[in-house]
């Protein structure tokens, strides 16, 4: 026997959502390290929530099996549960009590005497910070907030084991850090085993140990450094003008013996494949300067065979007059007597991917749907394309194109009848419309799928017939809300390479995130906060901004909290 | 009784009951909703036809026209509307002015006095039938007893062989509020019990809070009960309520024991709760959950329940099908408790039926809830 | 523009249609509906049970009996020989009424003089009471006619003459069938439209919706289509069942009957839109939807007459569609009425789909999010 606190073998898991049959994990075996934080690392749809319910007795695997603490998942449940914490995935709170009656009720759950709870729930306020909003409704709590509480629930009773299913998904910088350190006191101070789940590459290297899951599968098992030692020697990063980023970018990703390459702060990110015949030449390669390699190289070299590079989408903007795209001018919008945006006044140039960034609750959804004229403004100018907003809405959106953060076409209607729907609401006719729902089904290669019912298709395939629908009508300006929140590093390449595709078109980029990655993709950015503008300008201006004595380099991240921070120093 | 007593079960009765405090709508649906509903069906809904407008034409004055008149008019029944000739009153009828036309023929006076007996002629609206009939019927009594009197006053003898001595029991002056008010309370307590809990599961489903309670040591008793009985309180607070108000308000006489209302009430709201969280459990979907109960509960206690119209008229598969409606015997208990006492004759086989359907909604819903996610 | 309106209802149809739950919900339960309630809704007594406790036991007595006996609704559950039996029948509503024959009926009625008869009834359920204390009265009226033509007698004259129009035998399933048509076409259309705006708000696909050019105007009718069609057929189907089902006359003529329904319709799928739109959620669009159905249900007259509703309740109903609809059905339906009476029924329903349809496309856009 091994004294792991979780034993995983053969783990096999189907579901079958509307006749389809989807396996959700598909042999899965593992031991769990005990007395640290062990990632279990995948895109969405890799496995992670179901090995996690599985492992908390809330699922039946159809075959293998699941030893938690020494007892069998299967056979005694209850006992289980009794030894183990759980947070998942929404942190189960109950929104309508206070901070106070959600750790009471857990405490009676989990049947910690009342002796014990003095001690206890001071530690875990000391540790989380709460201890001050003890009176107040958990819906009222900033979502980081109520991370950290759904994370104090699990630990009334200190576990042995501890399962976080996704705890850091859409979840500030900020937030995501503290409740990092919080992890990693409890593992140091109770030797507890952690299981934690995400999508985020980047917090894999703050694991001592990853399980790398993809489409059910266990890829590999192993301390971080596992992953990405391979590739040393074969990450370089090579500076360029800012004007010309893009379109390198572009080349270089296309060019033989390059395995990846993506835009990382006011540079460009390469990764050589393994096969050194097949380097690019080495004047090419003059002035890269080599890096360490990341978690997330080492991903998208595991997984690289499933690398898609299909024809890229062009699209002929038509110029705006006057060259803005985009033009704000003291724009308010008011809920009642609260302020969600203040005066805010920014332009966006034709043809720049423009990012709004900021956490949650900043006001950049808000700034966002009036810029899209989802919502009325309360006083202030919006000019979107040359137009008034206010005077000649429908004309406007005939210009714009849109894609939401969920995916939110008719999920009941194939992507075919989306297309067709789309074409004809956007008054594309006849012959036009059928020669761009054709251009549509091609350039984003949704021909197999024609037929299907959206709302089962893949996720990337979801994100990429909104995408399409979206430009349907070949618009000037595209708003993208979040566009890429849970698809895996791989699509998300794709998609940035179609964005930027479309940019050089001419196409206006006006686009949300919270990845901060992704910040770098764009050629300006407003950091957005309690509904004001923080900062603006290109990346390496904001960064520049944020530097200080102790970061002199900030990455865009540190940049993101260094700025928020000092706007509110508490 | 352990399991009663278990921590674990207080814990969760206390967030339930936190919970339904701070969420209007549960107050809303247990206190708001039985209120406005039974103002407005206790107000809106009667069968007692008062004032309704008959046309009335005469053809010829005569002072017996005019005594048959006066009788006429002093009826609460009617509100008298003249017309100069019969084609003015048919159009009257025709146009909806009146719901029933009265014609003094030109030789009323003459014909009454000569051969006894003067045709008049009525004509209802026939449309509403059961309206139509209650018309009919006012409009004979107060014929046939002015006639009685006009005979006597001229010492005419009538014979009169067989003469009905009627009693109405329990309801003497015949007020359809008596009765429908009580039925109106059954409405009201499926909807409300329904409502209630048919949301809860479905809830915490969607809000991803049964998933974090479900990996707790908690036992499925007790996350049952733990749902069950706060809203249960609600529910009888919602009961109460509406007995009050049926009683003092509404003045229905109340002539069974208080205890046995509050016992078949008791086992009543178990059902329609039970019903609730089955719907609840089977769905997952508050949406879906809510369009369930609303049909499964509303329509057939207002229909089908014996409430408004008689069981025993339908055509018996339509009978049957009221078997499996709970309104059906809280309703017969009710009518009974309110108006004509404790008869257990008739109390025990319904609260039996009435147990029958609780367990087997509660059961089931036991049997379906599990601790796990599929 | 209007083939991005066709787009739009094209779209509309297809997302209704593809679940296959939604084609069942739409379809069945309303026939089902029409068929259980159709013949459950009835005001007539065709089942009255009574005892008899006949203490004379004479010819005359015998001869009563005979013609309760001969009445086709009435039952006899049994005979009585004891007092107490009649408050056991009664209490446990084994019985309806008890007819009690007193000793010397017989001789008092052979002599002349009138003899009582003793009618118990239960009036618990007030309406059947009354309806049956007046069946019971019409028998008697039949012996008392009987007995004085076998006698030789001077009877009460019988000099009413009452004709019911419309509906001549007065048989109350032709109301209530006809007021079904009514019901079921709200619920059907309620269903349709009022989840239709809330289901996409929730979805996030609204907001796909909002930022094509399509205009409020297009959005409405767009979404206005599935619930006036659906429910213009749905009408017709229920319609043809009570005409060749219940047997209900339709008197009426077609072209009357469809302004009313579409009208009808119109104003429906109004309400169910601004409902609609006016939700934050699903479960917010119906809840509103029932609360709207069930008031308009009760006041609408479908099972008890306005008239009897007090004034203030009274005028509530002006601004419940049903009300109209009703009317307009059983005027077309039973008393073939035209368009020249209907149209005091007609333009408040217009003028109610007329408010809510504006709201409802009003409120697409300015909806607080």
């Amino acid at each position: 026997m091994t004294d792991s606190p979780l034993v995983i073998r053969g783990l096999t898991k189907t579901f079958r959502p509307g006749g389809r049959t989807v396996r959700a994990l598909d042999a899965v075996t593992f031991d769990l390290a005990p007395g640290v934080v062990t990632g279990l690392i995948g895109p969405d749809g890799a496995g992670k929530t179901t090995l996690m319910r599985i492992t908390a007795g809330l699922l039946l695997p159809d075959a293998g099996a699941v030893e938690v603490l020494g007892l069998d998942v299967a056979v005694e449940p209850l006992e289980v549960q009794a030894r183990i914490g759980y947070m998942p995935q929404r942190f189960g709170l109950y929104e309508d009590l206070t901070v106070g009656e959600n750790l009471d009720l857990y405490a009676d759950l989990q049947g910690v005497p009342a002796t014990a709870r003095v001690e206890r729930y001071a530690r875990l306020m000391e540790m989380t910070g709460l201890g001050a909003f003890m009176k107040r409704l958990a819906g009222r709590l900033s979502g980081g907030m109520k991370q950290k509480l759904g994370l104090a629930c699990t630990l009334v009773r200190p576990p042995r084991l501890l399962l976080l299913d996704e705890p850091t998904v859409g979840v500030d910088p900020v937030s995501r850090r503290e409740l990092w350190s919080i992890v990693y006191r409890l593992v140091e101070a109770e030797g507890m085993s952690v299981l934690l789940s995400t999508a985020y590459l980047d917090e894999a290297e703050r694991c001592a140990q990853v399980v790398l899951l993809h489409q059910g599968r266990m890829v590999d098992q192993g301390p971080p450094r596992q992953f990405s030692e391979p590739l040393r020697g074969r990450t370089f990063s090579v500076q360029v003008e800012p004007e010309g980023r893009r379109a390198l970018q572009a080349r270089l990703s296309r060019l033989p013996g390059v395995l990846d390459a993506v835009l990382q702060g006011d540079g460009i990110r390469v990764v050589l494949e393994g096969q050194s015949d097949q380097r690019p030449s080495d004047a090419e390669m003059a002035g890269w300067r080599p890096v360490d390699p990341r978690f997330e190289d080492g991903f998208v070299a595991l997984l690289s065979g499933e690398r898609h590079r299909g024809e890229l989408p062009r699209v002929h903007a038509r110029s705006i007059s006057g060259g803005e795209a985009i033009q704000v001018t003291d724009l308010t919008r008011r809920f009642g007597d609260f302020v969600a945006v203040k005066r805010l006044s920014f332009a966006v140039r034709s043809g720049e991917v423009f990012g709004l960034l900021g956490a949650n609750g900043a006001g950049k959804t808000t700034t966002f749907r009036m810029l899209c004229g989802l919502l009325p403004v309360s006083s202030g100018h919006v000019r979107v394309a040359g137009v008034d907003l206010r005077h000649a809405a429908a004309e406007a959106r005939g210009r714009i194109g849109y894609m939401s953060q969920k995916f939110s076409l008719y999920a009941n209607l194939t992507v075919l009848q989306n297309l067709n729907f789309f074409a004809r609401a956007y008054g594309l006719r006849g012959r036009e419309a059928k020669a761009r729902i054709q251009w549509a089904l091609e350039a984003f290669e949704l021909d197999a799928f024609a037929a299907t019912e959206s709302g089962t298709l893949p996720l990337g395939y979801k994100q990429r017939l909104a995408m399409a629908a979206a430009l349907m009508h070949e618009p000037d300006i595209l708003f993208l809300d979040e566009p890429t929140s849970g698809v895996d590093p791989l699509a998300r390449r794709e998609f940035w390479d179609r964005i930027n595709a479309l940019a050089e078109g001419g196409v206006t980029v006006l686009v949300t995130t919270h990845f901060m990655e992704e910040a770098e993709y764009c050629d300006r950015l407003a950091i957005m906060a309690s509904g004001e503008i923080l900062a603006l300008g290109t990346p390496a201006e904001i960064k520049a901004r944020a530097a200080g004595e102790d970061q002199p380099q900030p990455s865009m991240e540190e940049a993101f909290i260094a700025l928020i921070q000092r706007r509110d120093p508490a | 009784m352990a399991a009663l007593l278990s921590p674990r079960l207080l814990g969760l009765l206390r967030k339930e009951s936190l919970q339904i405090l701070r969420d209007p709508s549960s107050i809303a649906i247990a206190f708001v909703l039985p209120v406005l509903l039974l103002l407005l069906f206790g107000y809106g809904v009667s069968l007692d036809s008062k004032h309704v407008p008959v046309g009335i034409v005469v053809e010829q004055p005569s002072s017996e026209a005019s005594s048959f008149l006066g009788a006429f008019q002093q009826s609460v029944y009617f509100e008298p509307r003249f017309y100069g000739t019969r084609q003015a009153g048919r159009e009257g009828l025709r146009q909806r002015q009146v719901k029933g036309l009265l014609v003094l023929p030109a030789d009323f006076a003459q014909r009454l006095k000569a051969d006894r007996d003067a045709p008049i002629q009525v004509i209802v609206n026939g449309v509403d039938a059961n309206s139509a009939r209650l018309l009919e019927g006012y409009v004979q009594g107060v014929w046939s007893s002015w006639l009685q009197r006009e005979l006597q006053a001229r010492q005419i003898p009538v014979a009169r062989p067989v003469e009905p001595e009627t009693r109405i029991w329990f309801n003497a002056e015949l007020a359809s509020r008596n009765y429908l008010v009580p039925g109106l309370l059954v409405v009201n307590m499926t909807l409300v019990g329904a409502l209630l809990t048919a949301l809860v599961f479905a809830r915490e489903w969607e809000r991803g809070t049964l998933e974090a309670l479900m990996v707790t040591p908690v036992t499925l008793g007790e996350i049952l009960i733990g749902k069950l009985l706060p809203y249960f309180v609600l529910g009888m607070g919602g009961m109460v309520l509406s007995v009050l108000m049926a009683l003092f308000l509404f003045e229905v006489p109340m002539r069974g024991s208080f205890w046995v209302l509050a016992l078949c009430s008791t086992l009543f709201l178990l059902t329609a709760l039970g019903m609730g969280l089955l719907i609840s459990i089977v769905t997952r979907n508050q949406f879906v959950a809510g369009m369930i109960a609303i049909l499964a509960t509303f329509l057939p206690a207002f229909l089908l329940s014996g409430f408004l119209f008689d069981i025993g008229s339908m055509p018996a598969v339509v009978q049957v099908v009221t078997h499996i409606v709970a309104a059906r015997y809280f309703v017969t208990i009710l009518q009974s408790l309110f108006l004509a006492g404790d008869v257990w004759s008739l109390i025990l086989p319904n609260a039996a039926a009435l147990v029958l359907m609780a367990s087997f909604f509660l059961g089931l819903s036991r049997r379906l809830l599990r601790k796990r996610l599929e | 523009m209007l083939g991005r309106i066709l787009a739009l209802t094209v779209k509309e149809f297809l997302a209704l249609f593809k679940d296959k739950r939604s084609r069942f919900v739409v379809v069945i339960p309303p026939l089902i509906q029409l068929l259980v309630f159709g013949y459950a809704a009835s005001f007539d007594l065709n089942h009255i049970p009574y005892a008899v406790y006949d203490r004379d036991g004479g010819y005359a007595a015998r001869e009563l009996l005979a013609h309760f006996q001969g009445a086709p609704s009435f039952e006899l559950v049994r005979p009585i020989q004891r007092q107490e039996e009649i408050a056991e029948l009664i209490d446990r509503r084994a019985a309806l009424l008890v007819i009690q024959i007193p000793p010397r009926f017989t001789a008092d009625l052979v002599s002349g003089r009138t003899a009582p008869v003793q009618v118990l009834i239960d009036g618990r359920n007030s309406n059947s009471a009354q309806i049956a204390q007046s069946d019971v009265s019409r028998i008697l009226t039949g012996f008392n006619q009987d007995w004085i033509a076998q006698h030789q007698l001077q009877g009460m004259p019988v000099s009413l003459v009452t004709r019911a129009w419309y509906n001549p035998n007065l048989e109350s399933r032709w109301f209530f069938v006809s007021g079904l048509v009514g019901l079921l076409t709200l619920v059907v259309t309620m269903m349709v439209t009022a989840l239709s705006v809330a289901r996409e708000r929730e979805q996030g696909t609204f907001d796909q919706l909002l930022v094509t050019p399509l205009r409020p105007v297009e959005i409405l009718i767009g979404k206005a289509m599935p619930g006036i069609l659906i429910g213009t057929l749905e009408a017709s189907l229920v319609v043809t069942l009570a005409v060749f089902w219940f047997k209900v006359p339709l008197t009426g003529g077609l072209g009357v009957l469809y302004s009313g329904i579409l009208l009808f319709v119109l104003a429906a799928v109004g309400v169910g839109l601004m409902i609609s739109s006016l939700a934050a959620t699903l479960q917010q669009a119906l809840l509103g939807a029932f609360l709207f159905l069930v008031p308009a249900v009760i006041l609408s007259g479908f099972a008890t007459p306005i008239d009897n509703m007090p004034d203030a309740v009274q005028t509530l109903t002006l601004v419940d569609p049903l009300r109209y609809y009703l009317v307009i059905l059983r005027s077309v339906f039973l008393e073939g009425a035209g368009f020249e009476l209907l149209l005091p029924q007609m333009w408040p329903l217009a003028l109610i789909a007329l408010a809510t349809l504006a709201a409802a496309a009003w409120l697409f856009r300015h909806r607080m999010s």
